[in-house]
């Protein structure tokens, strides 16, 4: 990676204190997007990639915060701003797609008001040119009729159009880096294709770096320039993403693409991984997959791997500790 | 009282329809006509004694409401339902109909919605034996339970639980014992794991065939998801706009679909191998079903669309792959083989 990156997290930690205790929902990652890259963050409910994207955005719900680490736009620490600082922030250099369109978008108001109203708090442009820049946005995410349909609200879209006008929101400011999660989650199938090519097409063209977070493996291997796959709060593996999804290294990732059903695939039975992953207080010591790891070993029982270089990827597993000479 | 020969399950010309009007004030004040919602408009398939036959589509297709219409949770505006030759719309009294009843259950796709917070778990596995009157007798309910609850790999002393202490997979499992508990032989199946997963959805799917496979089950599995439907199914039936598009052998329909939207949905899979494989996205989406399009309900989205189609709606017929697709320009020969997945 020659450019400086985008997004750089460096040891995060995000913390909730409960009356039973402190749970650590994201324990000590790091990670960095360049412009113009993809980012896929994927993981199962509760790893930790939702709350990844929240502490970037700065919308961690109390109680929760972010207890150490250091989140850096552009070379520029975010994650210590004042909230009105942070606020600014958002929208202007952050952008945001969320799973639900419809509540990502206000039902009172036009979505032309909207987007406007985004471009003039953050951009030195006339109302004239607002609108005329909301148009411009809404035909580049691919809605007919676009000066027209600024008019129009929220209700009066369909779902996969709703979520082109929350991407049309999110570009509203030009910002340097747009959080994705779950974007096409909501979606059809035949919706969720259009979808991620336009993410996809957009974010070349204006250069933006994306942060995607889903669950599912296929948008990523579709849209992703790298992932990193989370477990139970950390990140298990990161590498570009032909190598994560062609060969895994990590055990729990090679363990998710074989449980992954394919068309084509006529094996009787689906590889799957037994147990579920533990709950943020109950998280076991050493590796956190290690009970449902066919290859643990003692070492693995009793001291946390941290990310190591395997190829072009950092896996944490100790497996490929040199000491330990990798199995692959 | 089975017909030899006769399909397990048959559906004949089913639709529901459902009203969706303003109430009679609005009506008159505001001079509009009533809108009735076409969510299935007449749909035929048959399912055999073991098999596992799917039904895909996007939302809105209907393939919900032929689940619910099948266990009865809604009544047919019009068709049949026919199980094992008898139909299910003749049964005279209500003993009758839950003698029949009694032979089909449900899992529904949310874990968190379908099962009851404030009962324990074996209460919940044990409704259906309460429900049907099979067992009156505490103890052997509780063996029955506890044999379940093993059955679906949970242990017995889960029983004592509540819903809310264990996870969205386990959840369905509990599901599924529940719909187990009073031998039932027939499984309709709507999104069992959509709700899941994919390392939780791959232990469900397993579980589900090793029980068709120990148990003699015949499934109904309703899914969006091409893959899920792949892996599990013997026949696979494709809705659009309520009604039945394609209908094939799962493997058929794979390799060789036929309608244009078959053939749409299969491209839209994402490409897990990455080996770039060009695709042809569909652009468009699924028309207001309150106002489909004349003729052929995919037109507007369909490649292959000509002036017949957008008057005339196609009938399913026999197509190459063996099974039954709805569209003229396949049944002209105008739409040239495409043959996907080279079987892996």
């Amino acid at each position: 990676m020659a450019e400086a990156p985008i997004l750089e997290v460096k040891n995060l930690r995000v913390e909730f204190p409960t009356r039973r205790g402190t749970l650590v929902a994201v324990d000590d990652i790091s990670f960095s997007i360049a412009p113009g890259e993809v980012l896929g963050v994927v993981g199962e409910s509760g790893a930790g990639k939702s709350m990844t994207g929240a502490a970037v955005i700065g919308l961690i719900e109390p109680p929760g915060r972010i207890a150490g680490g250091s989140i850096s736009l552009a070379g520029r620490r975010i994650d210590d701003l004042p909230y009105e600082e942070m606020r600014k922030v958002r929208g202007r250099e952050i952008g945001a797609i969320f799973q639900d369109p419809l509540t990502s978008l206000n039902p009172l108001y036009t979505i032309g008001r909207q987007i406007t109203e985004t471009i003039l708090t953050h951009l030195p442009v006339s109302p004239a040119e607002a609108q005329q820049r909301a148009i411009g946005l809404l035909r580049e995410v691919g809605i007919p009729a676009a000066e027209k349909r600024i008019d129009h609200y929220p209700h009066q879209f369909s779902g996969g159009m709703r979520q082109r006008v929350v991407i049309a929101l999110a570009l509203a400011a030009n910002p340097k880096l747009i959080i994705a999660d779950e974007p096409t989650t909501a979606l059809d199938v035949s919706i969720q294709a259009q979808i991620i090519a336009l993410i996809k097409k957009l974010c070349c063209e204006h250069g933006a770096a994306v942060m995607l977070v889903t669950h599912d493996m296929g948008v990523i291997a579709e849209t992703a320039d790298r992932v990193a796959v989370m477990y139970a709060g950390r990140i298990a593996e990161i590498g570009p993403v032909r190598d994560v999804i062609k060969a895994a290294r990590h055990p729990y990732t090679d363990g998710l693409m074989a449980s992954i059903p394919k068309v084509g695939r006529t094996d009787a039975r689906l590889a799957q991984i037994d147990g579920a992953m533990p709950r943020l207080n109950a998280i076991p010591r050493g590796c956190a997959f290690n009970p449902r790891c066919t290859k643990a070993f003692d070492r693995c029982r009793a001291e946390r791997p941290e990310p190591m270089r395997v190829g072009n990827s950092d896996v944490a597993c100790w497996l490929y500790d040199a000491g330990q000479g990798g199995t692959r | 009282m089975s017909t030899p020969g006769a399909p397990y399950i048959e559906v004949r010309g089913l639709a529901r329809h459902f009203d969706v009007s303003k109430p009679l004030l609005n009506r008159v004040i505001e001079g509009q006509p009533r809108l009735i919602l076409k969510a299935v408009d007449g749909i035929d398939f048959a399912i055999r004694k073991g098999e596992t036959l799917s039904l895909v589509g996007e939302s809105g297709c209907g393939k919900s409401t032929v689940a619910r219409l099948i266990v009865g949770l809604y009544k047919p505006t019009r068709g049949q339902i026919l199980f094992e030759g008898t139909d299910m719309g003749s049964l005279a009294t209500r003993a009758e109909e839950r003698a029949l009843r009694k032979r089909f259950q449900m899992i529904f796709q949310d874990p968190y919605a379908s099962l009851n917070p404030r009962w324990r778990v074996a209460d919940i596995v044990a409704e259906p034996i309460r429900a049907h009157r099979l067992s009156s007798d505490p103890t052997e309910i509780r063996r029955r339970v506890d044999e379940l609850l093993r059955q679906v790999g949970l242990s017995p002393a889960d029983g004592e639980k509540f819903p809310h202490e264990f996870s969205g997979g386990q959840r369905q499992r509990i599901s599924i014992a529940r719909a187990l508990s009073s031998n039932p032989e027939f499984l309709v199946c709507d999104e069992p794991t959509s709700a899941l997963d994919v390392s939780v959805q791959a232990q469900i799917l397993n579980l589900m065939k090793d029980l068709q496979r120990e148990l003699g089950l015949t499934y109904l599995f309703i899914s969006h998801n091409l893959a899920v439907v792949f892996h599990i199914s013997d026949r696979v039936g494709v809705m659009y706009l309520g009604r039945l598009v394609e209908l094939a052998d799962a493997r058929a329909l794979f390799e060789n679909p036929q309608h244009p939207y078959t053939r749409m949905l299969l491209d839209a899979i994402p490409d897990l191998d990455m080996t770039g494989r060009a695709r042809t996205p569909v652009a468009g989406e699924v028309p207001n079903p309150l106002d489909p399009p004349k003729g052929c309900a995919f037109n507007p989205r369909c490649p292959f669309a000509n002036d017949r189609c957008r008057t005339e709606r196609p009938e399913l017929r026999p197509v190459a792959n063996g099974g039954v697709a709805a569209c003229h320009a396949v049944e002209e020969g105008r739409l040239a083989a495409a043959p996907r997945l080279a079987p892996a």
